[in-house]
């Protein structure tokens, strides 16, 4: 992971050091992004979900999208209980089948840290927590900081955070910008290591994939390591056509400042099917560099009994069924 | 080795259903022999294996195929409209059913890859005859007059690169306007029209409507200087279409042509750059560039030449290169060792004329005919490749560095059959669009099409329309 | 101081030349031939003899106005085609005169054949900021696009002049040219060599009529110097054949139509040599020398 004073130096070396001095700076480097066109965007995006993934790509796919799930659990009925036994299914997805992989992480809310982190123990699974007044970010700073603070101090491995959509849509970039900025620095722990900063947009209250390539050069600039499309708490949540921007934007932002970032689609990921789309996307847009867990994530939750049903079919050649995967 | 590498994903060739070792023709609703001996063999390029052979059409079965339309023209323009709508109506629906059959067979007879001929070529197919069908009994809200009547006999000589495609623009708007027609597809890829004629007869098409003979060039002069044709409607090369236009020099029949192309792709700067690179592989590479309207010359801004380049070459080293039937296939085979070594005589011109050459790397099978997808470099307007069609997976790149020039550059040819825009600022689409010599100019996006737009040429690249209401103009008497 | 004069008068004669980019030149050649009445065959007037080469500077200039003309708006072209109308009006005798003689007819037969070549250039200045409403078309695409298709003119076209037929030398020139400038061509004309009076004095109303120069190039002379050369030109984008009368050789039709497939230039087929040029014409003549244009876009966020 790269030090702070590592990316302002990449930054500075690609000429990107000075957009954020002014709002106004920030908007021209925004709006002078190329534009996309939608209809070709989701033509290029739904190509890709015709790629055909069968037998050993298939197995390899499937094994790498359960390592890649952040598996959520994001409800006000939330326990510790419930935290409890959704780690156990992190650790062990498939209790009768002990070589498939672990997930990438958790993600819980912030008072459910500590929990997690019990139940994981020493597994080598994060703990994500979504923090900033999430899923609406309708809360002032202090409050967003101590919400960040709190799960950081609570051993949160990763901060999920949201950014403002009211300002995005007003045009307050600058006002993101800082608010990014801020939390980073808030996810800084004592002996100078960081919680992984993870930045939500809530594309499908952008709506416009120019908004959403704007709002990921932003997060990026802002030092974000790794882009969400989503809550998972809205109407439309990650589709393949806004994680694609996404990923488009992670591969120029590297292009242009060496600095490579991760991708995160959170919610509506439920099938094998949707998984392998996205997988392709990683491959042919992105390539090997991003095909992992410390660089492309699933945030979802039913997502992995369908891989690892899947995942039985595939070793059985029989088809499973729900009873054959466990309820968390 | 790629950590994400996609097994093989094969169609079943199975699906094809059965190709029979030998073919005659289609006329008066029956499979008939040729009154010749001459046989021809179609391949699959992709093997080079021998799939079928097939009759050479004579000057006699091109007699009796146009007798066989002529006897059934009486009764099949005097049929209602709606009853002549509901034949078609009824072919379309037999290809939806029949589509995966049709979809591997042409795969296998031309070498395009089962992605393309399954997601669109078949659908197009279906599309048009649908389209048409309902024509059949409007014909007098066309514009065309109160009382439009059918040209007669059609003689319909077709290519190789999108053969059932073809097929449809053809026989469609031709049935169902009321003429009957007498259609001969390429000598490469004939087993899609001949499993047409089955569907023919499934539908119940009445004998002698639809005749189908197959052979090379000698039958479509034959069928195209036959005296008892009232039109030609041709699909190929210009210079096949000019010597059509010489045959029916000084006589009454009526004459379309859709001939060659060489399209300006035109980038500017403030282009949506992905989805421009997009288009500019949709483009060249789709149907390995064996496409007349292939936006072969790529016209980009200067500014952005390097940025633009550097993009489409990380998008070509993406492109899979391979086996038709495998489902993950972008690039197919050339359709006939004719066409490769074509293809590879112009490409070698390139490089003897100073144009930077570069290929992703990829493997090529060993059998079979096969060409990686291309790109030229330094392209200068007095280059070959700027100026000739290619028909293959490559790209020419030219520079430019303002609207006009744009124009000048992508006007300067005898073709004008389509055209590229890509820019962000609507005001320039329209006024380039409008300064464009081309009949489909496609903005922001790349070889679209479908049954109810217009297709077709400005100068050297024909006359008349396929598709749309446009369409029928070609068969109709006015 | 004055006094009765019974002195003739000498009328002033015309010295008919060709029209050729919105000028009046003599012929490169230098050369004449004889235009006689129709019914006695006595001399009218020496018209210029053009020769290929005059045809050649003539696709030039109509080259060189098409961009302006296809570019002006349909309207303009309206306004001036109906001022051409005006003009034409205004020098009613002069063309009843030529065309009596050109036709071999008296002039009372005559003039309503001048009235109706009035009508006809109004006929067609009205169509031409409607033609595109008739021939264009919005497509409905089975996808998220934008599908626009337009009638564009066809570039530069060669026109046989009618050489025969009720009212060919002026009402069937008229009917023949106008069509291919009310939608936005530029045009070449061989007139009909026999009868070109009526045609040499239509650049006079032409030039008159704020028509750019070059959009109509009026050529008298041998139609098989004139056509052949248009044919063969691969500058020139259509033929309308509609005058040809030669059964062999290279005015004939199929002899130019072999030449102009070295090009594909449209054609539009000779039109009968006993036509009637009073019927109404319908819109076949205006949709002939059109190429559709489509434009696609993407619609989307």
């Amino acid at each position: 992971m790269s030090s702070s004073s590592t990316v302002s130096g990449h930054l500075a070396a690609s000429g990107l050091a000075e957009v954020a001095s002014s709002e106004a700076s920030l908007r021209r480097f925004l709006h002078g992004l190329p534009g996309i066109d939608a209809v070709g965007l989701q033509a290029r995006a739904a190509g890709l979900g015709t790629r055909s993934i069968k037998t050993t790509a298939k197995a390899y796919a499937i094994d790498l999208a359960i390592s890649m799930i952040d598996l959520t659990t994001l409800e006000g009925a939330d326990t510790p209980g419930k935290v409890r036994s959704l780690c156990q299914k992190a650790k062990n997805p498939d209790p009768g089948n002990p070589d498939v992989p672990h997930t990438a992480a958790v993600c819980v809310y912030p008072d459910m840290v500590p929990f997690a982190k019990d139940a994981l123990g020493g597994a080598p699974i994060n703990v994500a927590a979504v923090a900033t007044a999430f899923p609406s970010g309708r809360a002032g700073l202090p409050v967003k900081l101590a919400d960040t603070a709190e799960a950081v101090a609570a051993g949160a491995d990763e901060v999920d955070m949201v950014i403002d959509r009211g300002a995005f849509l007003s045009g307050r970039y600058l006002e993101i910008y800082e608010l990014i900025a801020e939390i980073k620095k808030a996810c800084e722990r004592p002996d100078g290591t960081a919680a992984h900063l993870k930045v939500i947009f809530e594309t499908g209250e952008l709506v416009t994939y120019d908004n959403i390539r704007r709002a990921s050069w932003l997060a990026m600039l802002a030092g974000a390591d790794f882009i969400k499309t989503s809550t998972g708490k809205v109407t439309v949540n990650a589709t393949p056509a806004n994680t694609l921007v996404l990923m488009e934007a992670v591969r120029d932002f590297r292009s242009a400042t060496g600095i490579q970032v991760g991708v995160k689609p959170a919610g509506g990921i439920r099938t094998t099917k949707d998984a392998m789309k996205y997988l392709v996307m990683v491959n042919e847009i992105l390539g090997d560099d991003w095909l992992s867990p410390d660089w492309f994530r699933f945030g979802a939750s039913s997502l992995l009994n369908d891989l690892l049903m899947q995942r039985q079919k595939l070793a059985s050649g029989r088809y499973s069924g729900p009873d054959y995967v466990t309820v968390d | 080795m790629a950590l994400f590498d996609y097994a093989p994903a094969p169609e079943s060739r199975a699906a094809a259903g059965d190709i029979a070792s030998t073919y005659g023709h289609f006329i008066d609703g029956e499979f008939v022999e040729s009154t010749g001996s001459e046989a021809l063999k179609t391949v699959d390029p992709s093997t080079e294996e021998v799939l079928a052979e097939f009759a050479q059409g004579t000057e006699a079965d091109v007699d009796r195929a146009v007798a066989a339309a002529r006897k059934a023209f009486t009764s099949w323009s005097a049929l209602p409209g709606a009853e002549r709508g509901k034949y078609l109506f009824r072919i379309a629906r037999i290809i939806q059913e029949r589509s995966r059959e049709l979809a591997v067979l042409e795969s296998i007879d031309n070498g395009k890859p089962i992605k393309e001929t399954r997601d669109v070529d078949l659908p197009l197919v279906a599309a048009h005859f649908f389209y048409y069908a309902g024509w059949a009994d409007k014909l007098e809200f066309a514009g065309y007059g109160s009382n439009p009547r059918p040209v007669g006999v059609a003689a319909q000589v077709i290519p190789w690169n999108f053969p059932l495609l073809m097929l449809a623009w053809k026989i469609a708007p031709a049935l169902a306007t009321g003429n009957t027609v007498v259609l001969k597809p390429a000598e490469t890829t004939p087993l899609t029209a001949l499993r047409f004629a089955e569907i023919c007869r499934q539908a119940g098409l009445p004998k002698g409507v639809v005749n189908i003979i197959t052979g090379d060039g000698r039958t479509g002069a034959a069928l195209t200087a036959h005296p008892e044709i009232d039109k030609v409607a041709f699909t190929g090369s210009t210079e096949v279409g000019r010597a059509i236009a010489r045959t029916l020099a000084g006589t009454t029949k009526r004459l379309s042509l859709e001939l060659g192309g060489k399209a300006a792709n035109i980038v500017f700067d403030d282009a949506p750059v992905d989805q421009a690179v997009e288009g500019i592989v949709d483009g060249i590479f789709f149907n390995q560039g064996h496409v007349c309207c292939a936006g072969s010359r790529l016209l980009v801004q200067e500014s952005v030449h390097d940025d633009v380049m550097d993009a489409l070459k990380r998008r070509m080293s993406t492109l899979r290169v391979g086996d038709p039937l495998d489902k993950n296939t972008d690039i197919g085979a050339i359709n006939s060792a004719a066409q490769l070594a074509r293809i590879q005589e112009l490409t070698a011109a390139g490089e003897a004329e100073g144009a930077e050459r570069w290929s992703p790397s990829c493997e090529l099978p060993s059998a079979g005919y096969w060409f990686a997808p291309t790109v030229f470099s330094n392209v200068s307007a007095t280059h070959r490749i700027a100026r000739e069609e290619i028909f293959g997976p490559v790209l020419s790149v030219l520079t430019f560095r303002t609207p006009e020039e744009a124009v000048a550059k992508a006007n300067n040819t005898p073709y004008g059959l389509s055209a590229g825009i890509w820019t962000e600022k609507g005001s320039r689409i329209l006024w380039m669009a409008s300064k464009l010599r081309a009949g489909v100019v496609w903005s922001n996006t790349f070889n679209k099409f479908d049954p109810t737009s217009p297709f077709g040429g400005y100068k050297e690249s024909g006359y008349g329309r396929e598709g749309g209401r446009h369409g029928l103009e070609a068969y109709l008497d006015v | 101081m004055s006094e009765p004069t019974t002195a003739l008068r000498l009328d002033v004669y015309k010295t008919y030349k060709l029209f050729v980019g919105g000028k009046f030149p003599r012929s490169e050649s230098g050369r004449v031939y004889e235009v006689t009445d129709r019914k006695t065959g006595e001399w009218l007037a020496n018209a210029p003899q053009g020769t290929r080469k005059d045809t050649r500077d003539a696709v030039s200039a109509a080259r060189k106005a098409f961009g302006g003309w296809s570019g002006a708006t349909a309207y303009n072209r309206g306004q001036i085609l109906y001022r051409a109308a005006e003009m034409l009006q205004g020098r009613r005798d002069q063309y009843v005169a030529e065309v009596a003689l050109s036709e071999g007819l008296t002039a009372k037969k005559a003039a309503p054949l001048v009235d109706a070549a009035v009508d006809r250039l109004v006929w067609y200045a009205g169509w031409t900021d409607k033609v595109a409403q008739i021939a264009g078309n919005a497509n409905p695409v089975a996808g998220p696009y934008f599908n626009l298709s337009t009638p564009e003119p066809t570039g530069v076209v060669g026109v046989v002049a009618p050489q025969g037929g009720t009212g060919f030398s002026l009402l069937g020139l008229v009917s023949v040219l106008a069509p291919v400038i009310a939608t936005g061509n530029t045009a070449v004309v061989a007139l009909a060599p026999g009868a070109p009076l009526p045609g040499l004095s239509l650049g006079e109303v032409l030039a008159t009529s704020d028509l750019p120069g070059g959009v109509v190039n009026l050529i008298s002379g041998r139609t098989e110097d004139i056509a052949p050369t248009l044919a063969s030109h691969a500058d020139v984008n259509a033929l309308d054949l509609a005058g040809v009368v030669a059964e062999e050789g290279p005015a004939s039709a199929r002899d130019l139509e072999v030449a102009a497939a070295e090009t594909l230039k449209r054609v539009l087929r000779p039109e009968s040599a006993s036509h009637d040029w009073t019927t109404a014409p319908g819109t076949d003549r205006l949709l002939t020398f059109l190429e559709t244009k489509t434009v696609w876009h993407p619609m989307g966020m």
